[in-house]
């Protein structure tokens, strides 16, 4: 019965998104008032609606109703009840349900948050993310019903993919999904501006923070799977330009770029059509990100058995949603105009080449990505590209980017000049020169790549070390007060970018002094790793509540002190024997992780045996945390406060007058 | 105006290439096995395991050797066009039964039906090793002198089977 009442729901929901998506944009074009006001509730209604489909399947995975065929092939009924309900987003289905769930989510928040915007704005915002969540919930509905039954229900279910079973796993797909689908919103807005021929100052007011906030979930759901990748995986790697991986960072590459670029509009009116443009292509990258992991297009991790009618529904659906959204950039967009003039130097020209980078290294991704599909499109070769490639391409692109954000943030608006800048940035430059090239040294062996690297990191701190003082050197007051008077916008930015530098720090301290062993050890045996010694103690079988584990023990020891013991698992689940899962034994600390995980048993007592130690590793996602938080800091700026209580009272006064 | 077509251009170029893509198997690797000889196995039998069957005793004949497990979600997906094939007597299926139980198995076979001629045992996969196997599902065709013709990784699909396997196996018995 539950079943029944979520499809049922489900229905209901496509109705109410079909009317919230023709209704309102309708009315905006007409006038008619009415028309328009539907916008908020039908976006309430319709969220209310899919969540109820979301819970009552999420009901069905809790109780482990297995008359449901998706809950009989992504379930047990050994499950711990906390993965059970992360099994609801473990399937095909479950996870595009999800992705109509956030939807909703958002549009309704957008919904609430929108009493300051003009009626023709927010009918139009909230139309077209009727119109998204509507072509979704029907791909749901035709090619990917959650709730199919399966007569006779299965005694047992086939059990969740033990790679999911795992915390990061019940965290990272909704945080991922939030911020793929958060930037439809965004996009919903550059529509609006298109449709309605607004395009100014105002309007990237409006669209920031929402950009903003996407650009913060999307960024912790990155980091989330990579640091799942690091530590369930059992290879001690954090990042492996996977397809499916790819397709999540390209929208996380160009919305880093509509950030910036938003920037730029909102404070100068420049950049406008460019704007727009990037709002499209990203919310686009994140639906072809959906398409190249649901259709089956590409090798993945997720594509057993893939269904091709569901590729062509996709397909056509993106034709469908982007098409008409570039199409409509073409014909309105040549009306826009430019907006303020710059110069060549200048925080605007900073702004442009940061985007202009991010786009070509999205552009690097894309091809790398693609370019097996268009090699057997066009030759019928079937090759495929590895992290070569991408490294190769990735970090020359980078890094001027990274020189940009040090230079970038202390450049005057419209113009600025390269003997200031270079007076004001010359100690900056000095120091970070300085310990890059000395602190290598420190650590035992200097090498070019980490020198460079720390380079980069060090010269955005100290930059924004001066930017910050410059800042700061005409308020009085004590140092507190002083860097409280700056806006929490300041701050955030400031954040992030440190952010990147720690991020910067740990993949190249890990890339240059980390040490691994493969090794095989008997019962006794010892290996040392990264000035850490080893040894081998044996394997106890332990029991889980629904897998028997072979479980290691490791003393670790440095010069001859004892300092842990390390217990690595190979779990072999009871549904699925012949896929037995690592767990490796990881040490987290803050200058390094000592990893230790077990391979295979060959022979007598003994194992083939990972043993890692990766110094710093820790701060790469680390650093993705202080990037977001950054913009959670930069989304709590007061103006946007207080711009909103304006534009509520100058709508009100309109509408009085 | 032209210039503003130009992104609608490059997504049209690409839908294009993406919907080419769609009727590409990017899992179709072209396998080292086809057209070699199979692969020599002596396995105990599934139904009576004190007795053995090896790839030999197919010679002279086509037929197909089918790697599948009770623990196989997609084995149940491509069941029932085996059962048909099985059904319609075109080609003998041997099943390899891979790293599975062997109760497990006998069970599922009562449960889902069975299509198999007969199904030999391969508990560690040490068979399935030499075939290559890396994902169950997995079918090989073979030709009566014993040399792998055609190889199906993931779940056999009705157009594969009457657009590939089955006009080859047609192709095969006439030689």
């Amino acid at each position: 019965m539950i079943p029944e009442i979520g499809h049922f729901a489900l229905i209901l929901a496509l109705l109410i998104a079909l009317l919230q998506g023709v209704l309102p944009i309708v009315g905006a074009a007409r006038g008619i008032g009415p028309w328009m006001d539907l916008a908020r509730p039908a976006a309430k209604a319709q969220a209310m609606f899919v969540t109820l489909a979301f819970g009552c399947l999420m009901w069905s995975f809790y109780v482990s109703d297995f008359s449901v065929q998706n809950v009989a092939s992504n379930s047990n009924s050994l499950l711990p009840w906390y993965y059970k309900l992360s099994a609801t987003w473990g399937s095909h289905e479950g996870s595009i349900l999800l992705w109509t769930l956030m939807l909703a989510w958002w549009t309704s928040l957008v919904a609430f948050f929108s009493r300051h915007l003009p009626r023709e704005m927010v009918a139009r915002v909230i139309g077209t993310l009727g119109l998204v969540s509507a072509g979704f919930i029907l791909f749901t509905l035709t090619t990917s019903d959650p709730f199919d039954r399966l007569f006779p229900a299965a005694p047992e279910g086939r059990d969740l993919n033990p790679l999911l079973q795992d915390p990061g796993m019940i965290f990272h797909p909704p945080m991922l999904y939030m911020g793929y689908v958060g930037f439809a919103v965004p996009f919903a807005f550059a529509i609006a501006a298109l449709m309605g021929g607004r395009l100014d100052a105002a309007w990237a007011r409006w669209t920031r923070p929402w950009t903003t906030m996407a650009w913060v979930f999307l960024t912790l759901g990155i980091a989330l799977g990579s640091w799942w990748a690091y530590y369930e995986l059992g290879w001690g790697g954090w990042w492996f330009w996977d397809p499916v991986e790819n397709a999540s960072f390209m929208p996380w590459l160009t919305g880093t770029a509509l950030v910036h670029s938003l920037a730029v509009t909102e404070k100068r009116g420049s950049f406008k059509t460019w704007t727009v443009l990037l709002a499209i292509i990203t919310f686009s990258m994140s639906l072809l990100g959906t398409f190249l992991v649901r259709s089956g297009v590409l090798t993945s991790v997720h594509a057993f058995a893939t269904d091709p009618e569901r590729g062509v529904f996709i397909l056509g659906f993106l034709i469908f949603v982007i098409g008409s959204s570039l199409l409509l950039f073409a014909w309105r967009a040549p009306k826009v105009g430019l907006g303020g003039k710059f110069a060549n130097v200048s925080r605007e020209s900073m702004l442009l080449m940061n985007n202009v980078l991010l786009v070509v290294a999205m552009g690097a991704v894309f091809l790398g990505t693609m370019y097996p599909l268009f090699l057997d499109a066009i030759a019928g070769t079937k090759i495929s590209v590895g992290p070569p490639y991408f490294d190769a391409v990735f970090a020359p692109l980078m890094a001027p980017l990274v020189f940009l954000m040090g230079v970038g943030p202390l450049s005057r608006w419209k113009e600025a000049k390269i003997p200031d800048l270079a007076t004001r940035l010359r100690w900056a430059a000095v120091v970070a020169v300085v310990t890059a090239v000395l602190v290598p040294v420190v650590l035992g062996r200097w090498s070019w790549i980490v020198s460079g690297g720390l380079l980069l990191a060090f010269w955005i701190v100290a930059s924004a070390v001066v930017n910050v003082r410059e800042h700061i050197r005409n308020v009085r007051g004590s140092l507190l007060t002083r860097l409280a008077s700056q806006p929490r916008a300041f701050w955030g930015m400031n954040l992030a970018h440190l952010g990147v530098a720690i991020f910067i720090i740990g993949v190249t301290l890990v890339k240059g002094y980390e040490t691994e062993r493969d090794v095989r050890m008997a019962v006794g045996d010892v290996v040392s790793v990264g000035g850490f010694t080893f040894k081998f103690e044996g394997v106890q079988e332990v029991q889980g509540p629904n897998y028997v584990a072979a479980r290691g023990t490791f003393d670790v020891s440095k010069n001859g002190r004892f300092i842990e013991k390390l217990y690595p698992e190979k779990r072999s689940y009871l549904s699925n024997r012949a896929m037995p899962m690592t767990e490796a034994a990881i040490d987290s600390s803050i200058i390094g992780d000592i990893y230790v995980s077990l391979g295979e048993p060959v022979g007598g007592d003994a194992w083939t045996v990972r043993a890692y130690y990766k110094p710093f590793v820790t701060w790469i996602w680390w650093g993705c945390v202080a990037m977001a938080l950054g913009g959670l800091v930069a989304l709590s700026d007061r103006r946007y406060r207080f711009a909103r209580r304006r534009e509520a009272s100058a709508a009100k006064a309109a509408v009085t007058a | 105006m032209w210039r503003y077509l130009a992104p609608l251009a490059a997504f049209l170029v690409l839908a294009g290439f993406l919907y080419v893509g769609l009727g590409l198997n990017p899992r179709e690797v072209p396998s080292p096995l086809v057209d070699k000889p199979a692969p020599a196995f002596e396995l105990a039998k599934l139904a009576q395991p004190d007795q053995t069957f090896s790839r030999d005793d197919m010679k002279g004949k086509v037929w197909m050797l089918n790697v599948w497990a009770s623990w196989c979600t997609a084995c149940r997906e491509e069941h029932p066009l085996l059962v048909d094939i099985a059904r319609q007597g075109t080609v003998p299926i041997v099943g390899l039964n891979y790293k599975d139980k062997p109760e497990a198995a006998k069970q599922w076979l009562a449960q889902w039906g069975d299509p198999y001629k007969l199904s030999v045992q391969d508990p560690v996969g040490r068979t399935g090793i030499e075939y290559g196997v890396y994902g169950v599902p997995e079918t090989f065709v073979i030709d009566k002198n014993g040399v792998i013709r055609f190889k199906q990784i993931g779940p056999i699909t009705p157009k594969v089977w009457q657009e590939k396997m089955l006009p080859l196996i047609r192709q095969l018995e006439q030689a």
